[in-house]
């Protein structure tokens, strides 16, 4: 058993207070140019979701690592970035598939989510409970449908 | 420094020279921020006397110590200038995300004086601040300029306040607006930016806002979350938006119609929250840090190749933002216009075009009247100008953003025109500025509002509805108002003051809510009552400065229609507004002269009597 940040787009009004939380329990401020949660807004399709590190299990941040400074935390199952031994080349940044490896603004090392250490701040403060911190076997259900989404648009672009 | 940034970055349009200045730490405990603290500036700054679109008028965006915090609601900035509409000291209030990016550049207030000498943007990413060529947006739209400079910019988390076509063209009630679809609506102010020749502010802030006393702060935040958690305030708002107050206000007789020749609108139920979350709605947007959403994300349903207009280049764009309460009043009841489809459309292009749509919508209607009781003719206007017509309504908008045709004449906003087609009778509103969608022949207290407001006619300064939808509350005696609305107009002032949206207040989170969040973010040890004294000091200041300008007792007045006619059928039949006893008993209270003059005894109590 693990837990897992679930976020639930539709719920999502787009007002930032996670990305705000997240900085604060990051800097002891408000700086959302500090926080490892982003808010995306898609303006044509008035639709708004936060994104975050998926902790995947298969880290390619974490294997691309020139200095291993990111580590696996088995206390809460998170891929952790060892702050001395960042050398700020954002190798990981790049090998990101969901560019949530970010930057910090005070030095330019790396910056991701560490789930607060197992209590995100973000999923405290959400006003509408679009972002769940729930226990989890897996996360298959909640991705399955966006795989099909993804894997129809493939089909339709490409024909297979 | 905890709450604010300590800073002020004065820019000169004229020379291209910006400098950052540290703002006297008593200022801030005299004005707190926002909307305070930039009438401060502006009464130093310049001459209330001089024409508002002088480059020596000043141009002020002013954040508050909470902009920025995660005190619900902390999205606001507030623009303070001259306005254009009413030749008195405007403030005029913004949500989205602009103002907290300000913040975090760096930023409590941003100063603007002078003239550019051709088409230009400001470009400010944190301690970088550069007056950049905005040829290319010239002419462009509110949303194709913020899409061209995140183009041009390319900065993740920029974000953008700009001016439409309006601004351009010195439209009198152009906007300037922020985030696409959040405006500081009133009074001109985007008109006032366009004669900088300033089309857009775009910025990009890295750093942080900190907290004096962080377990003070969280403690305060919570408890103003959980006052509003569940008040049936904030639910309304979040489930029906702004829209949900037509109901009210029909009710009442008091939802302007036509021109206000009528209180109540036959289809406000084409209107109203009910209707457009059942019809319209796609989604709910906040602004920054806000925990009700209010916003309407909304799309054309079937009605997309109605009306469909001439110049403007996006016919139509599926979905877009609005209409909230007051545009769906100006637009549709005051136009008497009942298509939905028809207001929607019209208020996504004000939006676009950077126009107010309370004074389009009512500049229009006092036109309207005009046609229909003969002293317009159709020589003289481009569409038979007939309350009702969706199609009038639409093309008028987009013509009036061009200033093309009789848009033009509308572009003077309605006193103006209706002066210069000599019906001044037909202006609805105070000080130039058109009056939003309260009768108040329906809500006596909203006359003495709409009087004595130091921007002209607004009801966000005092919304009587508050006091006389109350048990027992009479909305159509004049006693009592007056004093109410000058103690209501402080707290609002205060408000207005922190950089929390105004809708706190009927969401659960009235000022004695957040003004421990302001200690807290602060430092300072202050309570509701020495908030209330910093709201009277701003009004008197205001005041004093609209003195300056040419205001008196002579401008607090109303229209005659107001005072003279009453409607002969509905919930406020017989009633007119009987506004001298309101103004006596409100001038009593402010401790003012019978024509309207802080005494020196007040002044010198507020500690404003060395201005």
């Amino acid at each position: 058993m693990t837990a897992a940040l679930k976020i639930v787009p539709d719920r999502c009004t787009g007002c930032m207070q996670c990305e705000l939380a997240c900085s604060w329990s990051k800097t002891g401020t408000f700086q959302p140019a500090a926080s490892l949660i982003r808010v995306h807004i898609f303006d044509e399709e008035a639709a708004y979701a936060p994104y975050t590190c998926l902790q995947c299990e298969e880290a390619w941040c974490m294997t691309v690592c020139p200095t291993h400074a990111i580590v696996h935390d088995e206390a809460t199952g998170t891929k952790r970035i060892v702050s001395s031994l960042c050398i700020g080349c954002h190798l990981c940044s790049l090998t990101c598939p969901f560019g949530t490896v970010f930057t910090r603004p005070d030095n330019g090392q790396a910056a991701k989510c560490d789930l607060c250490g197992g209590q995100p701040a973000c999923s405290a403060v959400c006003p509408t409970d679009a972002i769940e911190f729930v226990d989890v076997e897996e996360t298959g259900e909640w991705f399955a449908p966006w795989g099909d989404k993804v894997a129809q648009r493939h089909a339709e672009a490409f024909g297979s | 420094m905890s709450g604010w940034t300590g800073k002020a970055l004065h820019v000169d349009l004229t020379t291209g020279q910006s400098r950052v200045e540290e703002i006297p730490r008593e200022w801030f405990e005299q004005y707190w921020g926002g909307r305070g603290l930039a009438d401060r500036y502006l009464y130093d700054l310049m001459d209330p006397a001089i024409d508002p679109l002088s480059p020596d008028n000043v141009l002020i965006f002013a954040t508050g110590p909470l902009t920025g915090t995660s005190t619900p609601c902390g999205a606001r900035y507030m623009v303070v200038t001259k306005g254009l509409l009413t030749g008195a000291i405007t403030t005029s209030n913004s949500g989205g995300f602009f103002g907290p990016e300000l913040k975090f550049a760096g930023y409590d207030l941003l100063i603007l004086r002078g003239k550019a000498s051709a088409p230009s943007y400001l470009f400010i990413y944190d301690d970088r601040v550069e007056v950049r060529s905005a040829e290319s947006y010239w002419g462009k739209t509110v949303s194709e300029t913020e899409d061209g400079l995140r183009r041009e910019l390319g900065i993740p988390g920029l974000r953008v306040a700009c001016i439409g076509p309006a601004g351009e063209k010195l439209v009198r009630f152009a906007c300037i607006m922020n985030d696409k679809h959040r405006a500081a609506g009133r009074s001109g102010v985007g008109a006032v930016m366009g004669s900088k020749n300033l089309k857009a502010i775009a910025v990009r802030g890295t750093g942080s806002v900190s907290i004096a006393q962080p377990e003070a702060f969280w403690q305060a935040v919570a408890a103003m979350n959980a006052a509003m958690a569940d008040h049936p305030g904030r639910q309304s708002f979040s489930e029906q938006g702004t829209a949900a107050v037509m109901d009210l206000t029909n009710a009442y007789g008091a939802l302007p119609t036509r021109n206000f020749q009528q209180g109540q609108f036959e289809y406000a139920e084409n209107l109203n929250g009910t209707a457009i979350r059942a019809t319209r709605l796609v989604a709910n947007k906040a602004c920054f840090a806000c925990t009700i959403a209010c916003g309407r994300v909304t799309k054309l349903d079937g009605g997309a190749d109605k009306y469909l207009v001439n110049m403007h280049p996006r016919n139509w764009k599926m979905a877009g933002e609005g209409p909230e309460y007051e545009n769906a009043w100006s637009l549709g009841a005051d136009c008497g216009v009942g298509d939905l489809d028809a207001v929607i459309k019209a208020n996504w292009l004000c939006n676009d075009l950077g126009m107010d749509p309370i004074s389009m919508g009512a500049t229009l209607a006092a036109a309207m009247e005009l046609y229909e009781k003969g002293h317009l003719t159709d020589e003289q206007v481009d569409l038979p100008l007939r309350f009702g017509s969706g199609e009038a309504l639409v093309r008028m908008v987009e013509a009036t953003g061009y200033r093309e045709g009789f848009g033009d004449m509308l572009a003077e906003g309605s006193k103006i025109m209706s002066e210069k087609l000599g019906h001044p009778e037909v202006f609805m509103g105070v000080k130039g500025q058109e009056f939003p969608a309260y009768e108040p022949r329906g809500f006596q207290g909203m006359g003495v509002a709409y009087a004595t407001c130091n921007r002209g006619a607004c009801h966000l300064r005092a919304w009587t509805p508050a006091l006389e939808t109350q048990e027992g509350v009479d909305p159509h005696t004049p006693e009592g108002k007056g004093e109410w609305v000058a103690h209501e107009q402080n707290r609002t002032t205060a408000h207005d003051a922190t950089g929390i949206c105004l809708f706190v207040g009927a969401a659960g989170g009235p000022l004695e809510t957040f003004v421990p969040c302001y200690a807290a973010a602060t430092g300072l040890p202050v309570t509701l009552e020495d908030a209330l004294v910093v709201g009277e000091r701003t009004w008197n200041l205001e005041r004093l400065w609209n003195l300056r300008a040419g205001h008196s007792r002579a401008t607090d007045t109303l229209p005659k229609r107001l005072l003279t006619e009453a409607f002969t059928e509905g919930p406020s039949a017989g009633v007119v507004v009987h506004l001298e006893p309101m103004l006596d008993e409100y001038y009593r209270t402010r401790q003012w002269t019978s024509d309207g003059v802080p005494t020196p005894e007040k002044l010198s109590q507020l500690g404003l009597d060395s201005l």
